[in-house]
């Protein structure tokens, strides 16, 4: 077979993957915008949402729909450009992040040899969305949560390596399938207690879920970063939000939690997707329940805890890793 | 940027309000800034303003009955109470021991549902979304106690000169009783989910400093003045209707940071459990309302009247002369006073601690502008 | 050091206590109704827009348009108006009009009443188009329960 009638199976590859991926990201923010809605709910003794559908589950949807009916407003001082660009910048990256989530054995769109380098990466671009959305909109409380993003998303960044860098000194590898094997016996999370807890802080940092919500905190900047938002714009960054959660999820199941093992179930290639969603949405509840029950802190106090108690912590670790690995 | 000499340049000016989430109405704050920083924080009133004082000019006293409650709508019972101690000591009507034991009930139910609303706003201001939805659970059972007595549940109509306008009866009592058991027995459970919370303490804990002094002149008063360290409460220092016939101790603080302050709120609700329960005890027999003439009208002369609300001091001051509607009728409010040293406070302190410290003093912007 | 670490233990120990009783409430059940199916009783006390009130007796108001309720409505939103009918002595009601948006329920007007002619309807549901919705007929509507 000659390269000509390789090709288009090739780019039928890539638009199905594309769709799948698309649809699985909205797929996911529906199910979690739900999932917290009705959490959030029942944190505070009351049902949720209850209309939209039998126990509210098509809420989401009718506020999809809203959302796409509401009219874009730039403000004049926005800088027109970089506004409308920011919403799609902050959607991107999440869609590309995808490629390398092992779900299964077999489903996983490439399985990248530097995978778990290439989703921290990628998910690091979500900041200069923020950044630029903060800076265009030309409103002093989105600069301020722009302003905060970046100072929070740089410190957070490190603890949040220094973890993985653990894990992966342990299994020798970035191949995410790999990790996922290596951890056929036993889960890192047996071995690298620390560094779990440590990655799930900073995780929660990195995606600006409360307590660690600075550049949106509602009662001190409006809205921060996205105040300036409306309609299908404000939604992109509330689907990079959702979707950005899931993929920390994902990185903690794949390093941490044993990826997608579990009992054995038929056509395990294909099936053992169940498990590995199983593990990320659990560790997204307690994320919801952790947003759901503390206050804000400040932000010095949260650069604060990341110098003194995350870092250090973390780089203790490594080096008791690095030793242990090396004996 | 201290190596800048043009410090000036650096600054911006940032409007916090009218129409922000934790001004909690149409307060605006005209902030200086320096980055995060705040370096002078100016509050601009005017913004709620309804000429409460000129209502009260133009309109009988009956007339302005009902507003007084409109003042401080958190806790209007105290608000009403001032007011009607005021006519009655210028007619010099008495209420009977009934009725006065059923103002101090009421109004300590109030306060206390005041306390809940403020405890939730509060710490909705520092981003805990979820307390405010357990307050609300326990200030809606003072809202059905008082709904079930005063027939409204916020802005009560419920004291007339010479006593008040419905009696309670003995469901209102167990009902009552019940709440007191039920808060007391909620009071771990703020204090698990909020008063030991790290992140809760650190905070609110010493980040700006109320000191006697500055309180004493700004006219600071209520709970951020007690946590100062200072015992003053008109309850007991002036003390009006039954309270002094009650056994219950005025909480101060020592420190007056926004902790304190806090504390001290919360033990005052302990405290108000307290009294009601004292004053459901000893509830005399007897009418609840006074025969007092149809036509009432103020003698001429002048004549004040001071309440301990929620928020701190609430005095009356009326003039008239012998005509229809009062001369003057001056109503200093504590909000006011309260939100006073904001600029004082707040120099220096990140933009989260300016919102903090808002929270704390417990503002009802529609009293700061009467 | 040791700072660091008691720090480190009982802010830990703090957050666990605080998650804690969010999950207690998590397995609770949920304390509000769902309201407009689910209503809860309201109290015969409640005050809502004044009503004249039909005399068992008669099947008729006992209202004499006196003119109590709208000389002491500290909201001036009362409007009686009374007419002697030919030969009677007495004056009759011919119209009494409440405007609402301006009543502040006070509760003066059904105290003032020489002949407990008011009273407060339990009606707390109110939404309307136009302020002239709240302006009620108080007549009529005494006229029309039966």
């Amino acid at each position: 077979m000659g390269t000509t009638i390789l090709l288009p199976p090739e780019l039928l590859r890539m638009v199905f993957t594309a769709v799948v991926v698309i649809a699985l990201v909205f797929l996911n923010s529906l199910i979690l915008g739900y999932v917290e809605r009705k959490l959030a709910g029942r944190f505070q003794l009351r049902p949720g949402p209850m209309e939209v559908g039998p126990h509210g589950i098509l809420q989401l949807m009718a506020d999809a729909v809203k959302l796409l009916g509401k009219q874009f407003i730039i403000p004049q001082a926005a800088n027109s450009p970089l506004f409308r660009l920011a919403p799609l910048l902050a959607f991107v990256p999440v869609g590309a992040s995808f490629i390398v989530v092992p779900l299964s054995q077999k489903l996983q769109v490439r399985d990248l040899d530097v995978g778990l380098v290439f989703i921290v990466a990628v998910m690091a671009l979500n900041m200069v969305a923020t950044l630029i959305a903060g800076w265009a909109s030309n409103n002093k409380y989105s600069l301020f949560g722009a302003m905060r993003s970046v100072a929070q998303s740089v410190a957070y960044e490190i603890p949040l390596l220094l973890s993985l860098v653990a894990v992966v000194l342990m299994t020798h590898t970035f191949n995410m399938q790999e990790i996922v094997l290596s951890q056929d016996n036993i889960w890192h999370v047996v071995q690298q207690p620390v560094a779990f807890l440590i990655y799930f802080i900073a995780g929660m940092a990195e995606t600006h879920r409360a307590p660690f919500d600075l550049p949106e905190a509602e009662s001190e900047l409006t809205a921060g970063f996205h105040t300036e938002f409306s309609g299908i714009r404000f939604s992109f960054f509330f689907l990079a939000e959702y979707t950005n959660m899931f993929f920390v999820g994902s990185i903690a199941v794949v390093l941490f939690l044993g990826g997608w093992h579990g009992p054995q179930l038929p056509f395990m290639d294909y099936s053992a997707a169940v498990w590995f969603l199983l593990k990320v949405y659990s560790l997204l509840l307690v994320m919801i329940w952790v947003r759901w029950t503390f206050p804000r802190v400040r932000f010095d106090q949260l650069l604060n805890f990341c110098w003194k108690y995350l870092t250090p912590i973390a780089l203790v670790n490594l080096l008791v890793t690095a030793v242990v690995v090396k004996l | 940027m201290t190596t800048n000499p043009d410090n000036q340049q650096q600054s911006f000016f940032l409007n916090m309000g009218p129409q922000h989430p934790s001004t909690h109405g149409v307060l605006r704050v005209l902030l200086e800034m320096d980055g995060e920083y705040v370096r002078d924080a100016e509050p601009v009133i005017g913004y709620g303003h309804r000429m409460q004082e000129k209502l009260g000019e133009s309109r009988t006293w009956k007339g302005f009955m009902p507003y007084s409650a409109r003042l401080d709508y958190v806790g209007a019972l105290p608000c009403s109470h001032g007011f009607i101690g005021l006519i009655e000591r210028m007619t010099g009507i008495e209420a009977p021991p009934r009725a006065e034991y059923i103002r101090v009930i009421t109004s300590e139910l109030n306060r206390i549902a005041s306390h809940l609303l403020w405890l939730g706003a509060f710490l909705l201001d520092l981003g805990a979304f979820t307390p405010i939805m357990y307050t609300f659970d326990d200030r809606e059972q003072v809202l059905d106690i008082l709904e079930d007595v005063t027939g409204s549940r916020l802005t009560y109509c419920y004291f007339r000169v010479g006593g008040v306008s419905r009696d309670i009866d003995e469901p209102f009592v167990e009902k009552t009783r019940a709440f007191i058991q039920r808060l007391r027995s909620r009071f771990k459970l703020y204090d698990d989910l909020v008063t030991g919370n790290i992140i809760f303490i650190k905070r609110v804990q010493d980040i700006v400093q109320f000191t006697p002094d500055m309180a004493m002149r700004y006219g600071v008063t209520g709970p951020i003045l007690r946590s100062t360290g200072i015992r003053y409460d008109i309850r007991k220092n002036e003390p009006y209707s039954v309270y002094p016939e009650f056994d219950f101790e005025i909480p101060v603080g020592e420190t007056g940071d926004c902790l304190e302050v806090y504390r001290v709120r919360l033990r005052e609700m302990e405290q108000s459990l307290r009294i009601i329960e004292q004053a459901l005890d000893r509830l005399p027999q007897g009418p609840v309302l006074a025969k007092t003439p149809r036509q009432l009208k103020l003698p001429q002369g002048d004549a004040s009247f001071a309440v301990e609300t929620a928020r701190g001091e609430l005095s009356y001051y009326l003039i008239s002369d012998g005509g229809e509607t009062p001369y003057r009728l001056k109503i200093r409010t504590p909000s006011f006073s309260n939100l006073s040293p904001l600029s004082e406070l707040c120099r220096n302190v990140l933009l989260s601690d300016l919102v903090m410290v808002l929270g704390t003093l417990d503002l009802v912007i529609p009293e700061i502008d009467r | 050091m040791k700072q660091y670490f008691s720090l480190l233990f009982i802010g830990t120990k703090s957050l666990l206590v605080g998650l804690g009783v969010t999950f207690r409430a998590l397995l609770s059940p949920a304390v509000t109704v769902h309201y407009p199916r689910q209503k809860i009783a309201i109290t015969p006390n409640f005050r809502g827009h004044t009503l004249l009130v039909k005399d068992r007796s008669t099947g008729r108001h006992r209202c004499i348009a006196c003119m109590m309720c709208e000389r002491n409505c500290p909201s001036n939103c009362i409007t009686v108006v009374g007419e002697k009918p030919e030969g009677a002595t007495k004056k009759a009601l011919t119209a009494y009009s409440l405007d609402f948006t301006r009543c502040s329920l006070c509760g003066i007007c059904v105290e003032c009443c020489p002949t407990q002619a008011l009273d407060f309807s339990d009606e707390y549901e109110l939404a309307a188009f136009s302020r002239e919705a709240y302006h009620y007929n108080l007549l009529e509507q005494v006229e029309k329960t039966a």
